[in-house]
């Protein structure tokens, strides 16, 4: 957790969920546990900001409370979950490769709002796909069938029932829910058939009248029963982390190898998927048999191609599958930890390669090859001369990309007596990277929010405009010139401001999309070798 | 000796720089100021990879950030008050006032200090502001002297069911006088005025408890 990590979740925090909420998250990620007087008092804040503050950050499982004996709740935020804040739209594309728009928006409302009732996503994501086709309609079971799909796949989970601050003994057990329980599709929610479906629409006729009154967004009944209320769901972060592993290493696969390549990793890292932890680094084995019948029919891929491809696979250089035995006609292992490695390596080496140029690429990717290496060595192997290669080694040593090791000869250190040997640690590359696209992240933010602040004014009349020209048009009594009038109060310089700006923060903020794949390679290499 | 020193320090240094190959005029030479703040690129940076999966994600963020930004989970301070009072502000919800929370969240599985109460208009606290100086300056009193004036005022009290017993009125009042006068300094005209009229039991206590540390 450093200056950095802190600031970027600063500022995402800021973004997502306002000022106050940055304060007091920030804060609690500054100093630790904290109770709630405690934050109140330091950040200058009213003691119901503070509240609602925790309470937003809770929902969204960023903060967590325990109770000491004596009563007092403290609270605290991890940076990590944090830091996901910037990975949320990747999650929810993802989600949509693989289940749809109904998957999509379910994610998304869930992502939105922390954590749901079953029901109510449900509910709202039927409202929100009817509006988006107004062809044809989208029933409550489809929505549901589809929720039931995001949880048996451990997309989606159960909230864990906090522990009740009355009395903090019995957590211990509390907490310690079975896995199983985690997604288990609450009993009232599976059977719901048609009658308590009518029985809803009733009561939707009746909310019908009520709305029109109240305002529609922000109140909904607080009376109204839900037959799963009090079981929530959240995303489950990790499952999507391993899936866009899978997904990363599938795509490195298809580059190196082809498509048919590509679908039979596929199918072996789906396999894997249900027997093998998460966290392993190694797939249980897996013979070539089971693989082709595994395969799905689409593809056709006869049985001879399919061997061919595993031995190329396992024969390959970068090594992403082993062969382990013989038995049921060749036993293949994925290696995760491997796949990794290389993906984070290569990520490391185009830094390399961009940053200091192909010779400095040649020098690194040497020092990769053959661990140790004198500097001597290096200009003779990488056939660069002294005087350049010297340079060259230089710089990224002064970069932190390249690591000396001093190795006496005799025991007073004497510099004509000592080796110095050039290499490369690569977990301290990495995380070196990664806190240099925190950084990245955080001034691209940073750079953003300084240009909507400068250009806030000609934003907030075009928003403007748009608005009326979009009720007029509604209206249908809007007649071209009308238009044309309104939309002439941007005056053409204004509208080339406008583009440039659009088109800035377009690109500031793919920058940061990308810069984060980066930063999910990066990350999950130095966990696994942690 | 200061010739030698310097010439095997220099000696070291050469020797070190010649194990590492370097010659004499390779070292660069030293820099005296802080390096640029935005120091020039060496290479241009490659465009940022672009395609349809990239677009979506792209329009993605930038909606679910335009939600955020309008969801009652965006939270805001108390709006400082506009240009003018509208008639309408009257009926719209202002969610984002300190004292209301815009989505409901499930109190059972919050703690229970967080959950806010929506409260009336705090009229009702400036009537309470008044007293409380009077209140505090009580407390400011150590326990030691609260405990003193305790004793003095059951001491007094004593004296005084005795004194009432045996002299009922006559001694009492003149002493009462006497004393007034002797420890107060100032005022002691309107004392003993109003000490004459409003002949009271109360009020003599009363004044037994100002006079009480002296004893």
């Amino acid at each position: 957790m450093s200056n950095i990590q802190i600031r970027l979740a600063s500022l995402l925090l800021r973004e997502n969920y306002g000022e106050i909420v940055e304060k007091v998250g920030s804060y609690l990620i500054k100093y630790g546990l904290k109770a709630l007087r405690a934050i109140a008092l330091d950040t200058n804040l009213k003691l119901d900001q503070v509240r609602k503050a925790l309470c937003v950050l809770i929902t969204h499982n960023m903060a967590k409370f325990t109770s000491t004996k004596r009563g007092i709740i403290y609270y605290q935020v991890s940076v990590k979950t944090v830091l996901l804040l910037s990975r949320y739209p990747r999650y929810i594309y993802s989600v949509k490769t693989l289940y749809g728009d109904a998957g999509e928006l379910i994610v998304e409302e869930i992502l939105q709002n922390g954590q749901l009732l079953m029901s109510k996503v449900v509910r709202k994501v039927t409202e929100r796909l009817n509006e988006a086709l107004e062809d044809r309609t989208v029933e409550e079971s489809f929505v549901r069938d589809k929720f039931i799909d995001l949880v048996s796949t451990h997309f989606l989970q159960r909230v864990v029932n906090p522990p009740s601050d009355i009395d903090s003994t019995v957590t211990e057990s509390e907490t310690a829910i079975e896995e199983e329980d985690l997604y288990k599709i609450p009993e009232a929610m599976k059977i719901e058939g048609c009658i308590s479906r009518k029985r809803r629409r009733s009561e939707d006729e009746d909310r019908g009248t009520k709305r029109i009154r109240t305002d529609s967004t922000a109140s909904e009944d607080p009376s109204e029963s839900f037959p799963d209320d009090g079981v929530y769901w959240h995303t489950n972060f990790d499952r999507f982390h391993q899936h866009l592993r899978d997904q990363a290493i599938i795509d490195a696969v298809s580059r190196r190898v082809d498509k048919i390549g590509a679908e039979i990793v596929r199918t072996m890292l789906r396999m894997s998927e249900l027997t093998t932890d998460p966290k392993a680094t190694l797939t249980k084995p897996m013979s070539s048999h089971e693989i082709f019948h595994a395969l799905s029919r689409e593809l056709n891929i006869p049985r001879p191609t399919l061997d061919q491809y595993l031995k190329l696979l396992a024969d390959d250089q970068i090594d992403f599958i082993n062969k382990t035995g013989e038995s049921g006609g060749g036993i293949y292992v994925i290696n995760i930890y491997k796949a990794i490695k290389s993906l984070c390596i290569a990520h490391i080496e185009s830094v390399v390669q961009e940053r200091f140029g192909s010779k400095c690429y040649r020098i690194f990717r040497l020092l990769l090859l053959k661990q140790h290496l004198e500097q001597k060595q290096v200009e003779e192997f990488a056939m660069i001369p002294a005087k350049e290669a010297k340079e060259l080694l230089y710089q990224m040593f002064s970069e932190h990309f390249v690591s000396v090791q001093e190795i006496p000869r005799t025991p007073d250190h004497a510099p004509s007596r000592t080796f110095y040997l050039f290499s490369v640690n690569l977990n301290q590359v990495c995380r070196m990277l990664l806190e240099r696209c925190y950084k990245t992240n955080a001034n691209l933010i940073a750079r953003r929010e300084h240009d909507t602040y400068e250009n806030r004014r000609l934003l907030e009349r075009s928003q403007r405009i748009e608005a009326v020209v979009a009720a007029s048009l509604r209206n249908n009594d809007g007649n071209p010139e009308q238009t044309a009038e309104l939309e002439e109060m941007i005056t053409p310089p204004e509208r080339a401001q406008l583009n440039k700006l659009k088109h800035n923060v377009n690109k500031l903020e793919q920058s940061e999309l990308q810069v984060e794949e980066t930063i999910f390679i990066l990350t999950s290499y130095v966990q696994m070798v942690v | 000796m200061a010739g030698r020193g310097r010439g095997r320090g220099r000696g070291a240094l050469a020797v070190a720089a010649e194990a590492l190959g370097i010659g004499r005029g390779d070292l660069p030479p030293p820099t005296l100021q802080p390096p640029p703040l935005f120091p020039p690129l060496q290479f241009k940076p490659v465009p940022l990879l672009s395609g349809e999966d990239h677009d979506y994600m792209l329009a993605l963020k930038q909606e679910y950030r335009g939600t955020m930004k309008d969801s009652p989970h965006y939270i805001k301070a108390d709006s400082k008050k506009k240009d003018i009072e509208r008639y309408s502000d009257k009926y719209q919800m202002n969610r984002n006032s300190d004292s209301i929370i815009g989505f409901q969240p499930d109190w059972e599985r919050l703690p229970q200090e967080l959950k806010i109460r929506v409260r009336r208009l705090h009229k009702s606290r400036a009537a309470v502001n008044p007293t409380l100086p009077i209140s505090r300056k009580t407390k400011a009193l150590s326990h030691e002297e609260i405990e003193k004036k305790l004793q003095n005022l059951e001491h007094k009290e004593e004296s005084q069911t005795v004194e009432e017993n045996e002299e009922e009125k006559e001694g009492e009042e003149e002493e009462e006088e006497y004393y007034d006068e002797i420890d107060e300094e100032e005022g002691t005209d309107y004392n003993a005025t109003y000490f004459d009229n409003g002949e009271d039991f109360g009020l003599d206590e009363d004044d037994a408890l100002d006079d009480g540390p002296v004893y």
